[in-house]
């Protein structure tokens, strides 16, 4: 299972506390993490990534295992410890706003 | 007994106000939402516990919640506003061609007779409507494409379509207003469009016979008549007597020529009421004095309404969504300002008394009237 710790608007769209865990098929990559999170979740749909392009909202970045993995392509491989879910995805709201 | 229920979107959450009909004691539920900014909360008229919201954020985007409830709970529906077919480019705020790009829901207008539709009002400027209860959203994209589109050019706070009113006595006909492109028509149920602009003048801009590029802020009408509609223009205040064919400006002596809301008195339909603001870039009250003025000649002859709002020191101002009449016998008018106030009248704008004032800066506000 990979664990993914959600921030906490999105906590609050979803209805959920704490950690979510899901079930990833195939290479577990920030695309298959968000696309069986928006499974579990369809009013996640849009917050995250853009519905259109699917591309990461510019204010939303990526963390694992302490580091950025933001810039990734949506298909890369996460590292292990994310695959096996010894560490979680972190989905984070970018600290902006001055 | 009769009561109303105030909608209040704020920059950092949604507030439900409750009163009787005396409108002297008030009950605060909220924020929902907290730390979202809310444009826009308004209520089916066909089901009184339907009530929308556009719930919106920079790093998370748009989401639209429902209420079925009189406001009490609340869950997201669709959020998918997919423009119709290849979206085009509009006017930058330099002349140059700009990319047209979803950004938020400005503005939600529940169906008169169907609780399951709603329209919704977007930046960039389109109009969207849903018939299954929110769950999904179809553009009307006849606005968009009809001609003009890429001669749009956003106003200061985007280019947003903030404004729809239906026409109570033939649904098919709507009026739209965009800033800064001015207003529309359609006389199809949304179908086909047309600029309905003439007669609208802001000096040299756009030029006095422009088809679009008004800055078009607000617009109001009583159901009675829907041939009328009044205009919170940039500059000035208009008025239209043949649905849009030709404006004419009734501003009369008010103190300034901007301000943003504009509303009618819910039985008397040539009571309108205004809140003049400082143009261009002060937007807060002339003289530091928050007045509301009202005309009871469908504009040109204005009077200040002060009793219960600071005349000193107030430096507010009150946004174009941000204000609403009830329709109980003594007219109630409500507006919230951007330093966290709603203040209410139950005595047609006589006198005046803050239900809350320290709310976060207000969007909008919508008001029902309970049987």
């Amino acid at each position: 299972m990979v664990r993914v710790v959600l921030p906490a608007h999105l906590r609050a769209l979803a209805g959920t506390e704490g950690e979510r865990e899901l079930e990833v098929v195939g290479t577990v990559s920030l695309a298959s993490v968000l696309d069986a999170l928006e499974q579990l979740h369809p009013e996640l749909l849009g917050t995250i990534r853009d519905r259109a392009s699917r591309e990461r909202r510019p204010f939303v970045r990526f963390f694992a295992c302490g580091e950025d993995l933001s810039h990734e392509p949506p298909g890369a491989p996460l590292p292990p410890p994310v695959a096996s879910g010894a560490e979680p995805l972190l989905i984070v709201g970018a600290m902006a706003g001055g | 007994m009769s009561g109303v229920r105030v909608l209040v979107g704020t920059r950092k959450g949604a507030f439900v106000l409750r009163s009787d009909g005396r409108r002297a004691e008030w009950d605060v539920d909220g924020p929902f939402f907290p730390g979202w900014e809310i444009y826009h909360v308004n209520a089916s008229p066909a089901d009184p516990d339907r009530i929308w919201a556009s719930q919106t954020s920079g790093w998370f985007g748009q989401v639209v919640q429902r209420s079925d409830d009189g406001g009490v709970t609340w869950a997201p529906v669709g959020n998918d506003f997919t423009y119709e077919g290849v979206p085009g480019t509009h006017q930058w705020y330099d002349g140059t061609p700009h990319p047209w790009e979803f950004a938020r829901v400005w503005h939600l207008e529940p169906s008169a007779s169907d609780p399951d539709t709603v329209f919704a009002g977007v930046e960039d400027a389109a109009l969207f409507k849903s018939s299954d209860g929110g769950a999904t959203w179809t553009e009307l994209a006849g606005l968009r494409t009809h001609g003009s589109g890429p001669s749009w050019q956003p106003g200061a706070g985007g280019m947003c379509l903030h404004t729809v009113l239906v026409d109570p006595a033939d649904a098919a006909r709507m009026f739209v207003a965009i800033s800064a492109a001015g207003v529309f028509r359609t006389d199809d149920s949304g179908e086909t469009w047309r600029p309905v602009n003439r007669g609208l003048r802001s000096g040299e801009i756009p030029g006095p016979e422009a088809e679009v590029g008004h800055c078009v802020h607000r617009l109001a009408s009583h159901p009675s008549r829907p041939g009328t509609i009044f205009m919170q223009k940039h500059w000035d205040v208009m008025r239209t007597d043949d649905a849009g064919e030709s404006w004419h400006e009734v501003s009369g002596d008010l103190p300034t020529d901007f301000g943003f809301v504009i509303d009618v008195h819910a039985h008397e339909p040539e009571t309108v009421y205004v809140v003049p603001i400082t143009s261009d870039s002060h937007h807060f009250p002339p003289d530091g004095r928050l007045r509301v003025y009202r005309s009871r000649t469908g504009g040109g002859e204005w009077e200040p309404l002060e009793r219960g709002l600071p005349q000193e020191h107030c430096y507010v101002n009150v946004l174009r969504d941000a204000m609403a009449v009830d329709s109980l016998d003594s007219c109630g008018i409500y507006f919230g300002t951007t330093g966290g106030q709603v203040y209410a009248s139950a005595d047609a704008g006589d006198s005046w008394a803050p239900i809350v004032h320290d709310l976060p800066a207000v969007l909008s506000v919508e008001v029902q009237t309970l049987a």
